[in-house]
């Protein structure tokens, strides 16, 4: 399933990449893929921005803002001000996601 | 921390110093599952300390992160206990574990297995190679069904708030509050809010992707605009207050079906932070405009206006 087109904040520097596969192995909507033994971007509207493959990539090759899709986090923290995550107010603990 | 299971080394089987070694959540379920995938092997299961919560959540949060998973290495003594270097860490916990980091601080290896534990026995068989259907992430209909009471939910304990209210506009008169006519001019209200809370917190998530549109906010909308249509052929309103209940009841569907991109396996923030830029004040005029609609109708029957 897609969401919005042309908004992730994915960012992909192919000249840093050493052809690792690392971000094939961790995305879980199959944004990369390796083409010539380098790794491309071939569904950049699939990305949640979960940031698995930034944090994996050990040569600084994956740049994106990574943080929770979820309405209820971000309108917390326009209220709030604070970062959003997703704890839910903080009320209902670990019964939320 | 009813869901919650000891952090700490497990075995499965009889473990031994080939072993592989399954890192997962402190969260019960998690756990059962991961026990379940495993059954017949011999197995290490090393469960972080994720306060109950499941792999994939606790890793956005970073409980099941680098440092967690270095300290239970360290504290289990996996270098005294299993003679190879292999963690097989699920793909959902890269992103809170970087693989290279934690080689660096235990000499580990981490191999981000498969998604779901139903398809470890065939990664392990495969010689730890994921396939790429393995890689990903679904969301099927019975997922996002089983989601639903927790959007449900949320939105029926305002529900009373918002009942009162209504009844408290509709029972308002020049001399009290008229319980008679609170009632008989706010029921229709009242359902109106159920089928907005049942079009944006049950139709909209269970059937997704047939609804038009990518953004949930108009999702939402229009199948709120239709229960909301179904409904008031039932009803017999005067101008003033159906066009209030037009405008409110699909944006309060719009606001609850926008909540569940917190449950779904795929919307990133900058879509959802898209989203809300445009629909939050959208959400607060208009409410706005139905409350002074329903205002204007109440002066104009106290002749007023």
């Amino acid at each position: 399933m897609k969401y919005l087109l042309n908004v992730t904040s994915l960012e992909f520097f192919p000249e840093k990449c050493t052809g690792c596969g690392r971000c094939v192995d961790v995305c879980p909507h199959g944004v990369f893929a390796m083409r010539d033994k380098r790794a491309m971007i071939t569904g950049k509207d699939l990305c949640m921005e979960c940031g698995a493959c930034a944090l994996n990539c050990e040569f600084g090759a994956i740049k994106v803002d990574a943080g929770v899709g979820c309405a209820a986090a971000l309108i917390n923290s326009i209220i709030t001000g604070g970062p959003p995550s997703c704890d839910c107010g903080g009320t209902t603990g670990s019964d939320c996601c | 921390m009813r869901y919650a299971v000891e952090p700490g080394l497990y075995s499965l089987g009889e473990s031994g110093v080939e072993s592989d070694i399954f890192v997962t959540a402190n969260y019960k379920l998690s756990f059962d599952i991961l026990r379940k995938s495993l059954k017949g092997l011999n197995a290490w299961i090393l469960v972080l300390d994720t306060k109950s919560i499941n792999v994939w959540c606790a890793a956005g949060k970073g409980t099941f992160g680098t440092d967690e998973l270095v300290k239970r290495v360290n504290e289990a003594q996996l270098d005294k206990i299993v003679s190879h270097k292999r963690l097989i860490v699920p793909q959902l916990g890269a992103v809170g574990v970087n693989a290279m980091a934690v080689q660096r601080q235990t000499g580990f290896r981490v191999h981000f297995g498969p998604v779901y534990a139903k398809d470890v026995p065939a990664y392990v068989n495969a010689n730890y190679k994921k396939s790429d259907e393995m890689r990903l992430v679904k969301f099927t209909m019975l997922d996002r069904l089983i989601l639903t009471p927790m959007e449900i939910n949320p939105s029926m304990k305002k529900f009373p708030l918002f009942a009162l209210i209504v009844l408290i506009i509709f029972g308002l008169q020049p001399s009290g509050i008229m319980f008679k006519d609170a009632w008989s001019g706010g029921l229709p209200f009242l359902g109106l809010g159920l089928a907005a809370i049942f079009s944006g917190a049950f139709i909209t998530p269970v059937f997704l992707p047939f609804i038009p549109f990518r953004s949930f906010a108009i999702k939402g909308w229009i199948t709120g605009i239709l229960a909301a249509f179904t409904l008031m052929r039932a009803f017999e309103f005067s101008l003033l207050p159906a066009a209030a209940s037009y405008i409110f009841f699909p944006l309060a569907s719009s606001y609850i079906a926008l909540q569940f991109t917190g449950s779904t396996t795929f919307t990133g923030m900058s879509g959802v932070r898209k989203e809300l830029k445009i629909a939050l004040p959208v959400y607060l005029i208009f409410t706005a405009l139905s409350v002074i609609l329903l205002i204007t109708d109440k002066l104009s029957q106290w002749n007023v206006i």
